[in-house]
């Protein structure tokens, strides 16, 4: 059977610490996710493809030579963090027009109320309190389900992809996600089922990564 | 008998383990951290209890060296470092050495400095005996993969 296989959901994750980076590297990786760690905002950005001017630091573009061949569906991060906090990340990712589309998830270790609804309110997905747990990543999936589904509607339409037409389906979750099976069901409907009708279920089936060679950078770790 | 040897071992290591435990010394949050070791991470709990191990020594020397200092007036610095042993400390199930560090910081927000350096006495205390609970409990482990391993003669 021709089916594609489904890479893994890549999720960039942010902290200056390095105990935390190695719970939420095995958290995500036991969550059948694509880990890439780094240990500041700035070093996140980098990653991403944003160059950050050292003489203005608020001017943001996107760098010539660094064309997003790593597809980041969530970032994650730290709140406390020096030099560029994860709030300032936060910003700075969603100011950018070539990466606000992608969720990000912030955490703290502590539990202040002003400072969960200003992440929120600047458009952080979810704010976990730490320790973080296995159960809190099963809340990341629907959100990385709305970047793929997006890319894969932006993709050209191959035989063998799992072919999505409608480009708004990430505004209702729901509703959208039942009436694409319909659609396709001669197609791939084995791979298009356990992918969609997993929005709501709480572990989602694992996925095979596919084998991509990956641009290497230095100070990170991405493990899988 | 190698068998009785693997069995010894694990039963030595549920009672250490039972006894933490009961102590409160751990919390069910070192029992999530053991769900994280699997066939593809097989040292995850051995590799990042170390790695707790190395951070909580620097915090806990740069604490001292902090309140040491006759000048000393950083409060703030301190409730830095203690937010990070908390977090680390809450991580790993590690559950006095967290709410004796939860008190230190208490003291430290009111700019206490006897308060900080009884609450640092007592978090260094707490986590020596962590540690040293820890190695115990790494070396049953050892033992017991070990022990587990040998073949018998046939």
């Amino acid at each position: 059977m021709g089916v594609e296989t489904e890479s893994k959901f890549h999720v960039l994750a942010v902290d200056d610490s390095l105990f935390d980076r190695k719970m939420i590297e095995r958290l995500l990786q036991k969550s059948s996710c694509q880990v890439t760690t780094v240990d500041s905002g700035s070093k996140a950005l980098e990653f991403l493809g944003l160059r950050v001017d050292d003489n203005d630091p608020n001017a943001l573009s996107t760098s010539p030579q660094i064309h997003q061949e790593v597809e980041i569906n969530l970032i994650i991060t730290d709140y406390c963090m020096p030099g560029m906090t994860g709030y300032d990340l936060l910003k700075k990712v969603k100011e950018s027009a070539a990466f606000r589309s992608i969720p990000v998830v912030i955490m703290s270790s502590e539990n202040v109320p002003a400072r969960i609804s200003r992440c929120l309110e600047e458009g952080a997905e979810e704010f976990f309190l730490k320790p973080v747990k296995l159960a809190d990543l099963t809340k990341l999936k629907p959100h990385m389900m709305k970047t793929k589904l997006k890319k894969e509607s932006e993709k050209p339409v191959a035989i063998e992809e799992i072919v999505v037409s409608k480009p708004e389906i990430e505004k209702e979750e729901d509703s959208s996600v039942i009436e694409i099976l319909p659609l396709h069901q001669e197609l791939e409907s084995e791979q298009l089922e356990p992918m969609l009708s997993s929005n709501k279920r709480k572990a989602m089936e694992e996925v095979i990564s596919t084998d991509r060679s990956r641009p290497k950078y230095n100070d990170i770790t991405t493990s899988v | 008998m190698l068998g009785l040897g693997v069995d010894r071992l694990q039963a030595d290591i549920n009672r250490l383990l039972a006894s933490l435990f009961h102590q409160g010394v751990l919390d069910e949050q070192f029992l999530q951290l053991q769900q994280l070791q699997d066939e593809t991470s097989p040292n995850f709990v051995y590799d990042v209890i170390n790695i707790y191990f190395d951070e909580s020594e620097k915090l806990l020397r740069n604490l001292r060296l902090l309140l040491m200092d006759r000048e000393f007036s950083d409060y703030k610095k301190i409730g830095l470092h203690l937010n990070q042993l908390v977090g680390s400390s809450s991580s790993i199930g590690a559950r006095r050495v967290r709410n004796v560090c939860v008190a230190f910081r208490s003291a430290s927000e009111l700019s206490n400095r006897p308060g900080c350096l009884r609450g640092l006495e007592v978090v260094e205390h707490e986590y020596h005996y962590l540690k040293n609970m820890m190695h115990e409990l790494f070396q049953l482990e050892q033992q017991r993969i070990l022990a587990a391993g040998v073949r018998y003669p046939m």
